[in-house]
């Protein structure tokens, strides 16, 4: 659509310029002031400048939990893209079937983060879950609290059953808006399923898996209260992402100087993809 | 293509795995602690509604989803009431920094809570709004707005301006056109907009969880309360789980037929 310049548009922008510059900005520049000073107490802080930058960059223990973050998000694209889009294809076009498709799939999404860290945590016991009583039933020796691998796998299935019906949503809704033409087309032509997948609905689900990739990442890479109900963390520090590394710097031992510079530090990784990501969407937006 | 068999097959059976983490959990909800703990059984042996007679006598439980309902309807009206003339700008208008607005907007969904964790306990303390329902509603504007901004700028792209032009010929003042005219055609995203701010603000734990002690105190916090002396009261954990997922489904029940299109943010 093409767009009226109008500067006193900015007024209708005002009202969420306020809010979110009030819940944003100004906690914002706190952890800014904290990152740059060594505060013993209140009116003894000392300026230190880069200190807690350099030292956060070199502590192994971040290194450990960014590492481990990546490791968690590149599996969890990995594993529900894929997924969603073949549970999209799979789903009915429409009638009663399709509504209670789509009502059934978004339940996982609505249920509170400590609850579904609840649910697998019940779930998943060797002794009153049924996925863990069937685990070690069939022979496996199956802990989640004891193994890291059991652990790593419990948390990433947990995240695969929370998210994956968001990703199928979404190319849901992107399949719902290809033309039927395309399909008769592509039968005249006798393409056979893959063909059809790779040349028609692949390319026209882009825009929406660009937005399910990004929304993804950054959900992932923001994780904090599943794992933390689930494991806590454990065994060892082996589930503990970068959000726990933080939360426990900052409120846990209250280490303000070098938990806002490891802030800081998050938030421009996460606002670099989100750029990458953005860019790539208006991009699609044009080509349209 | 017509929906084959297989397909239909694959569904149910993802469905059926989707779900029965969630059947566990309610089979749960109406055992009794002995039963829980005294061996596997698929259904409840002893059916009881004693775990949720625990939770609707205690005042400390049940407030626990009042403060909870609370600050999400909070949240979910200051969401809207900025979000919607800020959409109509977004859709309709050039102006100075427009795209770098967008953007700081949009990179707010994107910071982790936990960053903002300190700071927010630091400013609602200071200006006394600690421990209150709107000090939570407001934290969650910061992912919220953001959000239905951009879900509402796509269903209001999708209006063609001509509809604004002729109202304009037709005499109607803009706050008039705005209420009568527009906002009755983009009904179903606001909607959306408005179950979105519903699902982030009542799914988010870890910052209702920092700004709140006693008063505003949602129920993902309570529900810690389990765990007393002689362990876990896993019957309670689980009816009060049981009972964080109702209002979710009865709020999607609603908006069933314009999901797909709000996940894809307007998008499609």
């Amino acid at each position: 659509m093409n767009k009226v310049p109008n500067n006193r548009a900015w007024w209708l922008v005002l009202p969420v310029f306020i809010l979110v510059a009030f819940s944003a900005l100004i906690p914002l520049m706190t952890v800014v002031n904290y990152s740059v000073q060594d505060i013993f107490g209140p009116g003894n802080a000392y300026y230190v400048g880069t200190e807690w930058f350099k030292e956060v960059l070199n502590d192994e223990r971040l290194q450990d939990s960014l590492l481990r973050q990546f490791a968690f998000s590149g599996a969890v694209l990995a594993i529900q893209i894929p997924l969603g889009i073949s549970v999209a294809l799979m789903m009915p076009k429409s009638g009663i079937k399709a509504s209670l498709c789509l009502i059934l799939l978004a339940i996982p999404l609505l249920i509170p983060w400590n609850v579904v860290g609840t649910i697998w945590q019940i779930f998943g016991r060797g002794d009153i879950g049924l996925f863990g009583w069937g685990l070690n039933a069939l022979g496996l020796d199956y802990n989640y609290t004891g193994n890291t691998v059991d652990a790593w796998l419990t948390v990433l299935l947990m995240d695969v059953w929370h998210w994956t019906p968001l990703v199928a949503l979404l190319c849901y809704s992107g399949l719902r808006a290809i033309p039927e033409a395309f399909y008769q087309a592509a039968e005249i032509d006798r393409a056979s399923r893959w063909a059809v997948f790779r040349y028609i609905q692949l390319p026209r689900l882009k825009s929406v898996l660009v937005i399910a990739v990004l929304l993804r990442f950054m959900d992932s890479f923001m994780i904090y209260t599943e794992p933390f109900v689930l494991t806590g963390g454990g065994p060892g520090s082996s589930t503990t992402f970068l959000s726990q590394t933080l939360t426990t710097m900052a409120i846990g031992q209250f280490d303000i100087g070098r938990a806002a510079a490891f802030s800081l530090i998050y938030f421009l990784i996460v606002l670099l993809v989100s750029w990458l990501f953005f860019t790539a969407i208006t991009h699609l937006d044009k080509e349209k | 293509m017509n929906y084959s068999r297989s397909k239909g097959m694959g569904m149910t059976l993802f469905i059926v795995l989707l779900l029965t983490p969630i059947y566990w959990l309610l089979n749960m909800s109406f055992k009794t602690n002995q039963e829980i703990l005294g061996g596997l059984t698929l259904w409840p042996q002893n059916f009881t509604l004693a775990n949720y007679a625990v939770i609707f006598s205690d005042s400390s439980w049940y407030s626990g989803y009042i403060n909870s309902m609370i600050y999400v309807s909070m949240n979910m009206t200051i969401t809207l009431l900025v979000a919607l003339p800020a959409a109509y700008a977004f859709s309709r208008y050039k102006f100075v920094g427009d795209k770098h607005l967008f953007f700081w907007l949009l990179s707010n969904r994107m910071a982790p809570p936990a960053v903002f964790l300190l700071p927010f306990f630091q400013l609602y303390s200071s200006i006394g709004l600690f421990d209150t329902h709107i000090a939570v509603a407001l934290a969650h504007c910061l992912f919220n707005v953001p959000l239905a901004v951009w879900i509402l700028e796509g269903f209001m792209s999708g209006v063609p301006r001509e509809y604004d032009e002729m109202a304009y010929i037709d005499g109607y003042s803009f706050p008039k056109f705005f209420v009568k005219i527009f906002l009755p055609m983009i009904r179903s995203g606001i909607g959306v907009a408005a179950f979105f701010a519903f699902m982030f603000s009542w799914v988010e734990l870890l910052l209702a969880r920092t700004l709140t002690s006693v008063d505003a105190q949602p129920i993902g916090a309570i529900m810690t309360r389990t765990i007393g002396a002689s362990g876990i009261d896993w019957g309670v954990l689980a009816a009060a789980g049981v009972l964080t997922i109702i209002p979710g489904v009865l709020v999607v029940w609603f908006v069933r037929n314009h999901i797909a299109k709000g996940f894809a943010l307007g998008r499609v």
